[in-house]
C-alpha cells in the first residue's frame, strides 16, 4: 500500500483542486440568466453548482487539516479575528492571487458558448481520469469525495462533449467559433499534465490521464468535426500561484463583502 | 361546418365551459373555452413565465459576490429554480396555442409585460434577503390563489412552484435575519433593503381594484379568486408581523391597526411611480430588456447549430434505415 502523503504536500494539493473547481464554477455562474436557451441555461448553472459543492468539499478537508496542523502560516490563511480558525470560507474568501493554485484554463474568460462549453469539456474529462485514481487513493477522504464527484463529472463530460459535437458539426459559424475555441484554449491545456512540487508527491499517474485525455478528445473531436490544435505552446504557473490577470478581477469580486466587512457573518 | 351546426357547436360548449367553472372542474387543453379565456390565460401565463425569467437577472446580479460558500450555492439554486419556473409556465402556456418563440419575441419587443418588481436594481447583498422575503412572500400570496386557478395546466405548474417558491421565501427572511443580527453595518444594509423594497413589494399587487381593467372577468372565469387590494391587504397583515422578529421597521408612517376593519391600515402607495414604471421608466427596464435581448441574440448561432446538427442526425438516420 502506498504511504499517505505528507501535510505539506497533501494541503497545497486539495487546495489546488479545491481553487480548480471553485474558479470554474464562477466563471460558470456569470452565464446564469445569460445562457443561449432555458434548458442549457439550467444545466450550466446546475454544473456550477456541482463544481461549488466539490470545491466546498475539498476547502473543509483542507480546513480540518490545516486546523490539525494549528500551522496556518505555511498555507497563508490570513490571521482574521473572524476565522480564528481555517474554514470553507476563509480559504476562499481570504487567499490572495498568489495563494490559488488553480489551472490557469479555468479562470480565462468565458468567451463565448463555444469556449465556455469547450473548456468544461477539457476540464471535466480531465477530472474523470484524475478522480478514477484518486477514488483508489490511500488518502481516504480524498478518495471519498473523488469517488462521490465521479458521478458528476460523467454527466457533464456527456453533456459538454455532445455540445462540443453538436457546435463543431453544426453549421459553418459554429465550426468556425469551435475553431476558434479551440485555438483559444489551446495553450492552456498542458498544464493539468505537469506536476508542481506538491502534487509528485501525491503519486498520481499524470501521463496516464493524458493519455486518456486526448484519446477522448480526439474521439470527440473526430465526430465534431474538429482538428486537434498544432503548434501547443505551454502557458503554466497556476498551480504555484502565478496566475493570469484575469484571476485578480475574480478574486476582487468574489471576495468582495467578506473584505469590505470583517469579522462579519453572513 | 354550416354556420347553423357552428353556433350550436359554440353554444353547446360555452354551456361545458360554464358548468364547469361553476362545478370546480379543471378547463383542460382540448375543451372549448371562450376567445377571451385563452387570451387572458395566455397574456397572464406568459406574463408569469417571463417574470420568472427577467427575475433571474437582479438575483443573479449577486451570484459571484454572494458573501460565503454556502449563500452563493443557495442563491445559485434559487435562480435555477426561478429558470425551471419559466420553463413549466411556457410549457403550461403553449397548450394555449402559443409556441415559446413567439412568447420570447414578444417580451423581447415589449408586446409582453412582466411583473415591474425587477425593474429595481439589487444594490447591496440585503437585497437578496428581501427580495426573498418580500418579493418572493407577495407572489406566493398570488401563487397559492392560482393553485386553485380554473385552467388546468396553470394551476398544476403552480402547485409545483409553490412548494418551491415557499423555501425561497424562508431563504430569504433568513439572510436578513442573520444581518439584522449582525454589525451595524449590517443592520443598516437590511433596515435600507427593507425600506426600498416595501413599496415596490406592495405595488406587485397591481392596481386598485377599482381601476384594474382585468379582474372582473378573470374572477368570473375563477383565473382570480381573490382581488388585488383583498392579496395586498393579506401581505400588509403579514409582514407587519415578520418585521417585527427582524426588530426592523417597514417604512410607512401610516401603518396601523384597524380594529374595526381587523387589519393594518396602511399609506397611499406612489401610483405615479407604478405608472412609470409599467410605461418602461423604472430604473432598470431598458437593462433588463437589453441583458434578454443580448442573450437571445448572441444564442442565435447556438440554437442555429443545434438545429442543423439534430437534421444532419435524423438524415442520417434515415439514410442508415434505407
Amino acid at each position: 500500500m502506498k504511504q499517505s502523503p505528507n501535510s505539506q504536500c497533501l494541503i497545497p494539493y486539495i487546495l489546488f483542486l479545491a481553487d480548480s473547481t471553485l474558479i470554474l464554477s464562477h466563471r460558470n455562474s456569470e452565464w446564469c440568466g445569460h445562457g443561449p436557451i432555458l434548458e442549457q441555461d439550467i444545466a450550466l448553472t446546475n454544473i456550477a453548482l456541482d463544481l461549488l459543492g466539490q470545491s466546498r468539499n475539498f476547502y473543509q478537508y483542507a480546513a480540518e487539516l490545516i486546523n490539525e496542523q494549528q500551522n496556518l502560516q505555511d498555507v497563508k490563511v490570513p490571521p482574521s479575528e473572524g476565522f480564528r480558525e481555517a474554514s470553507e470560507d476563509s480559504l476562499a474568501y481570504l487567499r490572495n492571487e498568489r495563494d490559488f493554485k488553480n489551472l490557469l484554463l479555468v479562470e480565462l474568460p468565458n468567451g463565448d458558448w463555444g469556449q465556455t462549453i469547450l473548456k468544461q469539456f477539457y476540464f471535466s474529462t480531465y477530472q474523470l481520469y484524475l478522480f478514477q485514481q484518486l477514488q483508489n487513493h490511500s488518502n481516504q477522504q480524498l478518495a471519498a469525495i473523488a469517488a462521490k464527484a465521479i458521478k458528476e463529472v460523467m454527466y457533464h463530460i456527456r453533456w459538454s462533449s455532445e455540445w462540443v459535437i453538436r457546435l463543431g458539426d453544426g453549421t459553418e459559424e459554429s465550426n468556425e467559433r469551435m475553431t476558434n475555441a479551440v485555438e483559444a484554449l489551446k495553450d492552456y491545456t498542458n498544464e493539468m499534465f505537469i506536476a508542481a512540487d506538491y502534487e509528485v508527491e501525491m503519486a498520481i499517474d499524470l501521463k496516464l490521464i493524458q493519455q486518456q485525455w486526448t484519446e477522448k478528445v480526439k474521439t470527440v473531436f473526430e465526430e465534431a468535426t474538429l482538428s486537434l490544435p498544432e503548434k501547443v505552446f505551454n502557458q503554466t504557473g497556476g498551480k504555484r500561484g502565478i496566475h493570469t490577470e484575469h484571476l485578480g478581477y475574480i478574486l476582487a469580486e468574489m471576495q468582495h463583502l467578506q473584505r469590505a466587512y470583517p469579522n462579519a457573518e453572513w | 361546418m354550416e354556420v347553423q351546426d357552428f353556433v350550436q357547436k359554440n353554444s353547446l360548449g360555452e354551456k361545458l365551459f360554464q358548468q364547469k367553472i361553476d362545478t370546480e372542474t379543471k378547463i383542460e387543453p382540448k375543451d372549448w373555452m371562450p376567445d377571451a379565456y385563452r387570451k387572458t390565460n395566455i397574456r397572464q401565463i406568459s406574463q408569469h413565465a417571463h417574470s420568472e425569467v427577467v427575475g433571474m437577472l437582479p438575483e443573479g446580479n449577486w451570484i459571484t459576490r454572494a458573501p460565503s460558500l454556502k449563500r452563493k450555492a443557495i442563491l445559485l439554486a434559487k435562480v435555477q429554480d426561478e429558470a425551471g419556473h419559466g420553463l413549466y409556465l411556457y410549457s403550461a402556456a403553449e397548450t394555449l396555442g402559443i409556441s415559446r418563440d413567439e412568447m420570447i419575441e414578444q417580451l423581447l419587443t415589449g408586446k409582453a409585460k412582466y411583473s415591474s418588481i425587477f425593474n429595481y436594481p439589487t444594490l447591496t447583498w440585503a437585497d437578496m434577503g428581501a427580495i426573498g422575503w418580500l418579493v418572493d412572500g407577495a407572489a406566493i400570496l398570488n401563487q397559492v390563489m392560482l393553485c386553485r386557478t380554473s385552467y388546468g395546466p396553470y394551476a398544476r405548474a403552480m402547485v409545483r412552484i409553490c412548494k418551491e417558491e415557499s423555501f425561497h421565501q424562508r431563504q430569504g427572511f433568513e439572510i436578513l435575519l442573520v444581518l439584522s443580527k449582525g454589525t451595524p453595518e449590517q443592520k443598516a444594509m437590511c433596515q435600507d433593503a427593507i425600506n426600498r423594497w416595501w413599496w415596490p413589494s406592495l405595488m406587485m399587487f397591481g392596481p386598485r381594484d377599482s381601476e384594474s381593467t382585468n379582474s372582473d372577468q378573470s374572477m368570473q372565469w375563477k383565473i382570480k379568486r381573490k382581488t388585488n387590494d383583498e392579496l395586498r391587504q393579506q401581505f400588509v397583515d403579514m409582514c407587519v408581523e415578520q418585521v417585527k422578529v427582524l426588530g426592523m421597521t417597514l417604512p410607512d408612517k401610516d401603518l396601523q391597526w384597524n380594529e374595526q376593519r381587523g387589519h393594518y391600515d396602511f399609506g397611499e402607495i406612489n401610483w405615479n411611480e407604478f405608472r412609470n414604471v409599467v410605461k418602461g421608466n423604472g430604473p432598470c427596464n431598458k437593462q433588463r430588456l437589453n441583458a434578454r435581448k443580448k442573450a437571445h441574440e448572441d444564442g442565435a448561432w447556438v440554437r442555429a447549430a443545434a438545429m442543423a446538427h439534430a437534421k444532419k442526425k435524423a438524415e442520417n438516420v434515415k439514410q442508415n434505415a434505407a
